[in-house]
C-alpha cells in the first residue's frame, strides 16, 4: 500500500477534494482528505443546508445530527389548531434525506468542542467537522413571564414549537365550552415567524365561529404593532367580526407579564384575566445548542457575518435559521431555507477554496385569514455592500384591495409552497 | 407571441451586455435559482399542483414571463430591454397577472432573470402523476388535436417554439391561466383568442376541464 507523504498529498490538490483515498486506508483525518460537514438541526434551515452541499459537492461528507426522528413543521401548524388539518400531514421523516448520502445521526447535540472541531452528542459520540452548520431554531426564556416554565406550557401550550404542543392546545380548543375566551399572548420582537401568531388567531377564529360562535378571543400583546397588521386586521373583520379582540402593549403597560396555571389568569400590570385556554408564546432566544457553544451574545441571538452565515464569534462555524441575527430577514421558514443555501454555498466554495457567488435572499410567507382567504409577504433581498444587513430590493403585501378570487388562489399557493417547501427538505 | 421571437433574437445577437463579474457562472445561476426552487421544486418541478413546472420550459418563454412581471404595463421599460424598433401594438406581454410574482419578479436583474430562464429551461420536466377524469381526457385530445396542436406541438410537449409547456403541466395551474386568458387577465395572441373563441363557440364551456384532464393525464 502506497502512503503519501506530504509533497505526494500536495500534488493531489493540496487539501481540496482527494475522492477515493479514504478506499485505500489512508486515514481521513490524518490527511484532511475527506472534507466534513457536520449540521446540528434538521429543520427548515439544516435540513437545507445538508442537501444542498451535497447537492453542489457529492465529495463532502455531510453528518445531520438531529434529536427528533420525526420532523413537525411550525408552517400549516396552525391550521392543526384550527382543525382543518390533521397533525399526521406536517409530520415528516428524515429517510429522503439519506439517499442523498447525508448521514442522520438521530441524538441530541449536547457540546462543541470549537477548538478541537467536534460535537458530542447524548449518545456518547463525537463527530469531527471542517465546517459546522448550526440551525437549533429557537429555546424559551422560561421564567421570562413569570410563573411560565415547561411545566406550565403543559396547561398554557405555547405551540410554537410543532408536535405534541400543537395537538395539546388543538385539544383544549376542541373540548372548550361554548361562550369560552381563548386568550393569545404574542411576545415582544423578535420571535420565531412575525405573522404566526395572527395567523393562529384566525385559524382558532375559524373553528369557532363554526362550532363555538359565542366564544371570544383575546389577544394580549407584547407590542404595539405586527406582521402583515392591516391585512389581518381586515381578514378579522371580514370574517370574524366581533369575535377578536386585540389589545396592543401600550393599553396593557407591555403585555402579559406573569401567568397562573392553576386558575387559568394571566396578568398584566393594570390587570387580570381568567380564560378557558390560554396561549402563552414566551419571548425566545437561540437554540440552547447555540448558547451553549458559546455562539450567542447578549440579546440570546447568534451575530453572523450576513453573507455567509459565519459566527462572528467562532470561526468555521456557521448559524442559519431563527437562531441567527439576520438583519433585515424574518425569522421565518422561507427565510431559513434561503439562509441556508446561502450558507452552502459559502462551505462549498470555502472548502474547494473557490470564490463564492453573490449572495442572494428570497423571503416568501403566506398567512391563512380562512380556507378561501389567503395573504402573503415576499421579499428579494441582497447583502448590503458594507455587510451590515440584508437588504429589501424588492417585494410587498397582498394587495389591501386584492379580489376574492385572489385571497382563494393565495390559499392554494400556500399549500402549494408548503408542498415544494418541504420535498426542498426531506425528499 | 411577439415578444418572446424578439428575445430570442435578442439572445442570439447577445444584446444583454453584462457587467456581471462571473468568476462561475454556474454558481451565480445556482445561488439565483436556489431563491424560486422552495416555491417552484427542487429543479424548477413543483410537487405542489397550484405553482408551474418551470423544468423544460423554453428561456424565453421564461424570460417573458418573468420582465412581464417585472415591468407590470410599463412598455417603455420593456421597450428599453429590447433595445429595438418593435411596434409595441403586437407585442402580447401584458397585461400578465399575478398575486406574488410581480412582487417577486422586480427584485431580479434583466441578466439575472436571464440566467434564471437559460437554468430552469436546462433542468428536465418530470410529469407528476395526477388525477384525471379518463373520459374527459379522451375529449379533450380531441379538443387539443383540434385547437391547440398546431401551435403547441407534440401534444403540448414541445418548448423550443416558445409555446407554453402543456403536457403534464398541473392542473389546478392550468385552470387558473386559462381563466385569466377569459378574463383579459393575462395577453394571448391572436391566433389563441381565435382558437379559444371557436372552442368554447363549438365545444361548450366544459372544454377547458376536458384539456386539463388531457394534460394532466400524460406523464412521460
Amino acid at each position: 500500500m502506497k502512503k503519501l507523504n506530504r509533497r505526494d498529498f500536495i500534488k493531489l490538490g493540496g487539501g481540496s477534494i482527494v475522492a477515493g483515498t479514504a478506499g485505500i486506508g489512508i486515514p481521513n483525518i490524518a490527511l484532511g482528505a475527506t472534507k466534513k460537514v457536520v449540521v446540528i438541526g434538521g429543520g427548515a434551515g439544516g435540513a437545507i443546508a445538508a442537501k444542498y452541499i451535497r447537492k453542489a459537492d457529492s465529495s463532502i461528507e455531510v453528518t445531520l445530527i438531529e434529536t427528533n426522528k420525526d420532523y413537525y413543521t411550525c408552517f400549516m401548524s396552525n391550521e392543526v389548531i384550527g382543525g382543518d388539518r390533521k397533525i399526521e400531514t406536517i409530520r415528516h421523516s428524515y429517510e429522503g434525506m439519506k439517499k442523498h448520502g447525508i448521514n442522520v445521526v438521530h441524538s441530541k447535540a449536547t457540546d462543541v468542542d470549537i477548538d478541537g472541531k467536534m460535537v458530542k452528542t447524548e449518545s456518547g459520540d463525537s463527530f469531527a467537522y471542517d465546517r459546522l452548520v448550526v440551525s437549533p431554531g429557537i429555546s424559551f426564556k422560561w421564567g421570562a413571564v413569570e410563573g411560565y416554565d415547561e411545566a406550565a406550557s403543559e396547561i398554557m401550550p405555547h405551540a410554537w414549537k410543532a408536535g405534541s404542543q400543537t395537538s395539546l392546545l388543538r385539544k383544549q380548543i376542541e373540548s372548550m365550552k361554548d361562550g369560552g375566551l381563548v386568550i393569545i399572548a404574542p411576545p415582544a420582537n423578535p420571535f420565531r415567524c412575525p405573522p404566526g401568531p395572527y395567523e393562529r388567531v384566525c385559524q382558532i377564529a375559524h373553528y369557532l365561529k363554526h362550532n363555538k360562535p359565542k366564544s371570544k378571543i383575546l389577544v394580549l400583546d407584547a407590542k404595539d404593532k405586527f406582521s402583515k397588521q392591516g391585512l389581518f386586521t381586515q381578514g378579522w373583520k371580514a370574517r370574524y367580526d366581533g369575535m377578536i379582540d386585540w389589545v396592543p402593549a401600550a393599553d396593557t403597560g407591555g403585555g402579559v407579564t406573569s401567568v397562573d396555571p392553576s386558575s387559568m389568569t394571566v396578568s398584566t400590570d393594570f390587570d387580570d384575566y381568567k380564560a378557558d385556554v390560554v396561549n402563552l408564546i414566551p419571548p425566545q432566544s437561540a437554540g440552547t445548542i447555540a448558547i451553549t457553544a458559546g455562539l450567542t451574545n447578549d440579546s440570546g441571538w447568534c451575530p453572523v457575518d450576513l453573507g455567509t452565515f459565519e459566527s462572528k464569534i467562532h470561526a468555521g462555524v456557521h448559524v442559519i435559521g431563527d437562531a441567527a441575527i439576520a438583519t433585515g430577514m424574518p425569522k421565518s421558514g422561507y427565510a431559513a431555507n434561503s439562509q441556508a443555501k446561502v450558507c452552502a454555498a459559502a462551505i462549498v466554495a470555502s472548502l474547494n477554496d473557490h470564490e463564492m457567488a453573490d449572495p442572494s435572499y428570497v423571503n416568501t410567507c403566506y398567512s391563512l385569514v380562512a380556507p378561501d382567504y389567503g395573504i402573503s409577504v415576499a421579499a428579494v433581498y441582497r447583502l448590503a455592500e458594507d455587510r451590515s444587513s440584508i437588504a429589501k430590493v424588492a417585494g410587498g403585501l397582498t394587495p389591501s384591495d386584492a379580489s376574492a378570487d385572489s385571497l382563494q388562489r393565495e390559499v392554494q399557493y400556500a399549500y402549494s409552497w408548503y408542498d415544494n417547501i418541504v420535498a426542498d427538505m426531506f425528499a | 407571441m411577439q415578444i418572446t421571437t424578439r428575445l430570442a433574437a435578442l439572445l442570439l445577437i447577445g444584446a444583454f451586455q453584462s457587467s456581471y463579474v462571473m468568476a462561475d457562472q454556474d454558481a451565480a445561476t445556482n445561488m439565483l435559482a436556489d431563491t424560486c426552487v422552495a416555491c417552484h421544486g427542487t429543479d424548477g418541478n413543483s410537487v405542489g399542483p397550484a405553482i408551474p413546472n418551470l423544468a423544460g420550459m423554453s428561456p424565453n418563454y421564461l424570460m417573458a414571463a418573468m420582465l412581464a412581471y417585472k415591468y407590470d404595463d410599463d412598455e417603455d421599460k420593456l421597450e428599453s430591454v429590447i433595445e429595438s424598433d418593435v411596434d409595441f401594438e403586437d407585442v402580447e406581454a401584458f397585461p400578465r397577472y399575478s398575486t406574488i410574482m410581480g412582487r417577486i419578479a422586480k427584485g431580479y436583474t434583466e441578466q439575472e432573470i436571464k440566467l434564471l430562464a437559460n437554468y430552469f429551461s436546462s433542468e428536465t420536466a418530470v410529469r407528476p402523476t395526477q388525477a384525471f377524469d379518463s373520459a374527459k381526457a379522451d375529449q379533450g385530445k380531441k379538443l387539443h388535436d383540434k385547437y391547440c396542436e398546431k401551435c403547441h406541438e407534440n401534444e403540448g410537449r414541445f418548448a423550443d417554439d416558445d409555446t407554453g409547456v402543456l403536457a403534464g403541466q398541473w392542473k389546478p395551474f392550468f385552470l387558473y391561466t386559462m381563466d385569466d386568458f377569459k378574463n383579459g387577465d393575462r395577453a394571448m395572441p391572436k391566433k389563441m383568442r381565435t382558437k379559444l373563441e371557436e372552442m368554447a363557440e363549438t365545444d361548450g364551456p366544459e372544454a377547458i376541464e376536458q384539456l386539463a384532464d388531457y394534460y394532466s393525464s400524460i406523464t412521460d
